[in-house]
């Protein structure tokens, strides 16, 4: 797995269910259910292999293992890892796929739509 | 039409195919020209997801949706019965859950090889939905094996990796993806989908008779290309 973005990270269990908005300045793991948004706007999210989240999510880098369903943006960049079964659209500058993950949606690539904007 | 409804069993042996293999292909060389427009195109991709042809489309600046019929088409829940009391998959209930986009919408779509391991009661109202997705003038392409395809032919997932070139590789399920219909429908055997049947000409020109045109392609490896414009 990916090295967080920074020091400081907060986990949510996968006993732990959430619902409602969540936001911080901090990197974020879950590996228990969400259900709501999910805002980190500068800092990294990971989903671990239990985590069930159902929120549209904003962060700068996402990496997922587990399921996400929901619309996703990453200022940075998004990992969908073989166990990742995502169901919304990405936005974001880069992506890593690996083989086995599953998507259904949509596919953004903001970085060259705005190069291709600014021609 | 040739159906392959029976199983041949876990027991039976699998055709030794490699687990990854290279094909050009026809089909995907007549789009290329499409790819090369500085118009940023809309293309939804129904194979397995691949990074690869998500890299392609996005290098390109056009959008990609993937969207994986084939294991939308394993959920549980689609088990249902017509009324002579066969089991069938429901279909209403299948396009309510995927294929969820705007008419007009796309102006390629890429189906690889779905029709022919797609679940029989399925196949016409998805290619219903697909024709109402496409823009006009829009295209889809789509690869069906001749008569000599036996019922074990393997499921691939399709990477593409050049202007006509294709890296094919067999899909191996997951095992919660194996999860489905019991009977004669259950599309998934223990290693992969399961040829449903093997149209012919006829069948395949019956099925895309809303579109304008269709060309057909014959490769070497048991399989036609079809390429149809809405």
């Amino acid at each position: 797995m990916s090295a967080p973005l920074s020091g400081d990270l907060a986990q949510i269990g996968k006993s732990v269910v959430i619902k409602g908005e969540l936001s911080g300045s901090e990197d974020l793991y879950v590996d228990g259910q969400v259900e709501g948004s999910i805002a980190l706007k500068g800092n990294g999210l990971t989903i671990g292999p239990n985590g069930q989240v159902k929120a549209s999510v904003e962060a700068k880098a996402i990496i997922v293992q587990g399921k996400l369903e929901g619309n996703v943006q990453a200022s940075d960049r998004v990992e969908l890892r073989k166990s990742a079964v995502v169901s919304g659209d990405i936005s974001t500058a880069r992506i890593a796929i690996e083989e086995g993950a599953y998507l259904k949606g949509k596919v953004d690539i903001q970085g060259r739509v705005e190069k291709a904007a600014g021609k | 039409m040739k159906l392959f409804r029976g199983s041949s069993g876990p027991e039976a042996a699998l055709p030794q195919v490699p687990q990854k293999l290279t094909r050009r292909s026809s089909g995907l060389g007549e789009l290329a020209r499409l790819w090369e427009s500085e118009t940023p195109l809309c293309v939804l991709d129904l194979g397995s997801t691949s990074a690869a042809n998500i890299r392609f489309f996005t290098e390109r600046s056009h959008r990609i949706y993937s969207e994986d019929l084939l294991v939308a088409s394993t959920e549980p829940s689609l088990v249902t019965k017509d009324e002579d009391g066969k089991v069938i998959l429901d279909s209403r209930q299948f396009l309510a859950d995927n294929l969820v986009y705007p008419a007009a919408h796309f102006d390629v779509v890429l189906c690889w090889n779905l029709p022919d391991y797609l679940d029989e009661s399925l196949v016409r109202p998805v290619m219903g939905r697909l024709w109402s997705m496409l823009k006009p003038g829009g295209m889809l392409l789509a690869f069906f094996h001749t008569k000599d395809a036996g019922p074990d032919s393997p499921c691939f997932r399709f990477h593409i990796v050049g202007r006509d070139t294709l890296e094919m590789q067999r899909i191996v399920l997951k095992r919660e993806a194996r999860r489905g219909p019991t009977g004669a429908v259950h599309t998934a055997i223990s290693d992969g989908f399961r040829l449903q049947r093997v149209f012919n000409n006829r069948h395949i020109e019956t099925l895309f008779r809303d579109f304008a045109s269709i060309k057909f392609f014959l490769a070497r490896d048991n399989v036609r290309e079809v390429l149809v414009v809405r």
